[in-house]
């Protein structure tokens, strides 16, 4: 097959795997593999990768892609051709070169460390064939690739070898290295399994799990402090967008005229009242009650990086009754230990564990009512569900009017809303509700936030 | 300033870019080199200081090119990215010729190049040189601004309204970086080549710190290294750059320091570590560490 072919095939491998690729980014990719040599396999992957794959994520999906479909296609041509590779390590009668298992450990363990791909997969072939009772192996990939490992006594992390005597202070394997070894041994299992049934097995898509990058909570929670930061150059800068140019509109007269002076009283330079930067003030309310169990930990996160943010900002969770966390999380840095304060704090707040909004409003009214006005913002983390009670949306009306904007978080999708008990269309009278319980739908809210709302 | 010939090959680059001070790793140096080759913009993403603004400087070291640098902030737009009619002088002129002229003259006069205040976007394609363009965090600025790069990253030209099209004279290569801190629009990044810069391995920050900081001692600076390593794994709110861990080498070249020990660490802690909350972490976890492994 032709080159512009293969990588049409590649560029639709990738799109199936939710890639983005457009036809000129294709034409991109063409023009740089004309400008590399394609001797070298990093650089052919490289430069497909600079044209293809523009985020962390696509690049991600783009290795797994990479790997799985040129090697289908080296195979699938292999097979048309009727090429085959002999198989390794001796004839099966147990003479010849008998691999020596220490020093075969040994080898792969130096390659490992020089991240010698090629002489990985030789040591691979070798390995396979020493203890891969050749061509009756389990016939699961995976459980061939673990035996061969531990066969080998390859550990990531503290023993590297599991070996009898005293082993020499050896650098220990990374995750990452053994992976690298696992990638070649399933691939060598995998060509063979071809070359046996002479057929290639059916194409899978990516699951999640390989997909997603490697992460951690801790990596969700910087993505969700990502977010808030620009939340916040929103909130700052708010207003003035929407004005667009007239956000200069107040010339301040008496600079002006003595600029003009240097004219010759002309006022050729108009001179402006300094803008006066809005200082946003936030009111954070997060429910942490039963019902949303699921989403109390990402309300929490934005929380915490709502308070790594912003100075003057006062926070609360509630289910009954009303409970100020501002000097926890002023207190805490580590996310942990923050949670597990409101987990025990939020006890106070806690009566009966059914949320009581009406009770929530009149409390924050009293608690906070000096402290809002028309600069302030108020963003309320719930899912409005009253469980039967009041929902008092003329107290919520009072918070509104008084606080500058006001806005509804609701982890719930949106179908759900006002869904029984649920009494969302009360509240979203007066404030702006919006969809939330993913990083991506935060994303949106900021977004949606430089939309002019009242210009 | 001549400009250097166009690199022949991707190890050319590497070699230039090594001569220039700057150790690319292997995408780098592909990356770069088919930004010269294909004449793409390239959209350089990664952590704040593992060398993003410094590839443009080294490039434009090793290609003898004049960068163009454009700092982006939130709120930059056209009169201080592109151009800016200078009214003044427009003003002046009108008045000079207020009497004789007509206005149809008067009018195409005052929008004349003489006129035009070119801002770094115009100056770049419009030099007779070709440069190297670097468009500094691109992430600060809004969406409508991205949008208004479109045509400059596609066609390398600006039209002016009032002046017409004015395409690039020299092709220019253009960098921009982003600390991801915002998702850039689709139609940004389609136009660009994408390159991605990772804190780099131990061995290659080695090799960076002992560039920039030759006197050094050998075991300093891979103790340095390694405790930078160190410190990064931590859940820190601004883990050190290589940048950092440059300015800790520097410090410690001056200090004269031959090991890196707890008192020494201490001292010197702040260099790289720039929150007090991680100050207290750092000097917690690391710190206690060192102090086992002297004993």
């Amino acid at each position: 097959m032709s080159i512009p072919r293969q990588l049409v095939g590649f560029a639709d491998a990738l799109r199936a795997e939710g890639v983005a690729i457009g036809t000129s980014e294709l034409n991109d990719a063409l023009a740089a593999l004309g400008a590399v040599s394609w001797t070298q396999q990093a650089r052919f992957r490289e430069a497909l990768a600079a044209t293809l794959a523009k985020s962390p994520e696509d690049r991600r999906v783009f290795e797994l892609v990479f790997e799985r479909y040129f090697f289908r296609a080296v195979e699938g041509a292999a097979l048309e051709q009727g090429v085959r590779e002999g198989a390794l390590g001796g004839t099966g009668d147990g003479e010849g070169q008998r691999i020596d298992e220490a020093a075969l450990r040994e080898q792969i363990l130096e390659a490992i460390r020089d991240g010698d791909e090629a002489a990985l997969r030789d040591l691979a072939r070798l390995a396979i064939a020493l203890f891969g009772r050749r061509g009756e192996g389990s016939g699961v990939l995976g459980v061939d690739v673990q035996r061969i490992r531990r066969a080998l006594g390859l550990r990531a992390d503290p023993g590297v070898l599991v070996k009898g005597e005293g082993a020499p202070a050896e650098p220990p394997l990374t995750r990452e290295q053994l992976r690298t070894f696992e990638a070649q041994l399933r691939r060598e299992l995998e060509r063979m399994q071809i070359e046996r049934t002479q057929a290639l097995p059916p194409s899978r898509p990516l699951n999640e799990l390989d997909r997603a990058l490697p992460t951690g909570p801790l990596q969700d929670l910087a993505a969700v402090h990502r977010v808030v930061a620009q939340l916040k150059r929103r909130l700052a800068t708010q207003g003035h967008q929407a004005r667009g140019r007239r956000r200069h509109a107040h010339v301040d007269v008496r600079r002006t005229m003595r600029a003009s002076l240097q004219t010759g009283g002309v006022p050729v330079e108009l001179k402006y009242r300094p803008r006066r930067p809005r200082r946003p003030e936030l009111f954070v309310l997060c429910d942490v009650s039963t019902s949303v169990t699921s989403a109390s930990v990402f309300f929490l996160s934005v929380l915490h990086a709502l308070h790594d943010t912003f100075r003057r900002m006062r926070s609360f969770v509630f289910v009954e009754r009303i409970s100020e966390v501002t000097d926890v999380f002023e207190h805490e840095r580590s996310f942990k230990a923050v949670s597990d304060a409101i987990s025990l704090d939020a006890g106070v707040a806690d009566v009966s564990g059914y949320t009581d909004y009406g009770r929530v409003w009149s409390e924050f009214l009293a608690q906070v009512e000096d402290g809002l006005h028309p600069r302030a913002t108020v963003i309320v983390l719930g899912d409005a569900r009253t469980n039967g009670r009041d929902p008092r949306a003329d107290v919520f009306a009072q918070i509104a009017e008084r606080a500058g904007r006001t806005f509804w978080l609701n982890p719930e999708p949106r179908l759900y809303w006002n869904y029984g008990d649920s009494v969302i269309a009360a509240y979203e009278a007066y404030c702006e509700a919006y969809e939330c319980w993913t990083t991506r739908q935060l994303e949106d809210f900021v977004r949606a936030l430089t939309r002019p709302a009242f210009a | 300033m001549s400009a250097a010939a166009a690199p022949a090959s991707v190890d050319d680059v590497a070699a230039g870019l090594r001569s220039a001070g700057y150790l690319p790793g292997e995408s780098t140096a592909l990356v770069a080199y088919l930004a010269a080759r294909l004449g793409k913009p390239v959209l350089v993403e990664g952590p704040a200081g593992v060398g993003k603004t410094e590839l443009a400087k080294a490039l434009s070291a090793y290609l003898r090119r004049t960068l163009v640098r454009l700092q982006c902030y939130e709120g930059l737009d056209e009169a201080k990215a592109l151009y800016e009619w200078n009214y003044r002088k427009q003003l002046l002129r009108i008045q000079a010729e207020a009497d004789g002229a007509g206005w149809t003259t008067v009018q195409d006069d005052i929008f004349s190049e003489e006129f035009l205040l070119s801002r770094p976007l115009l100056q770049a394609i419009s030099s007779p040189e070709p440069v190297v363009l670097l468009i500094d965090e691109i992430d600060k600025t809004d969406q409508e601004f991205e949008a208004m790069l479109l045509e400059l990253l596609s066609d390398f030209q600006i039209t002016i309204p009032e002046l017409g099209r004015i395409a690039a004279r020299t092709h220019p290569i253009v960098l921009l970086t982003s600390n991801n801190s915002r998702e850039l629009t689709e139609a940004l990044k389609r136009r660009c080549l994408y390159l991605w810069l990772d804190y780099p391995s131990a061995e290659r920050e080695l090799e960076i710190v002992r560039l920039h900081a030759p006197e050094l001692p050998a075991t300093v600076a891979a103790r340095l290294v390694e405790v930078v390593g160190m410190v990064r794994e931590l859940d820190l709110k601004k883990p050190p750059s290589i940048a950092e861990s440059i300015d800790w080498a520097r410090a410690l070249l001056l200090l004269g320091a031959q090991d890196i020990d707890e008192a020494t660490f201490r001292a010197t802690l702040s260099i790289i570590v720039k929150h007090r909350t991680d100050l207290d972490v750092v000097a917690e976890r690391v710190g206690v560490r060192l102090g086992a492994a002297a004993a």
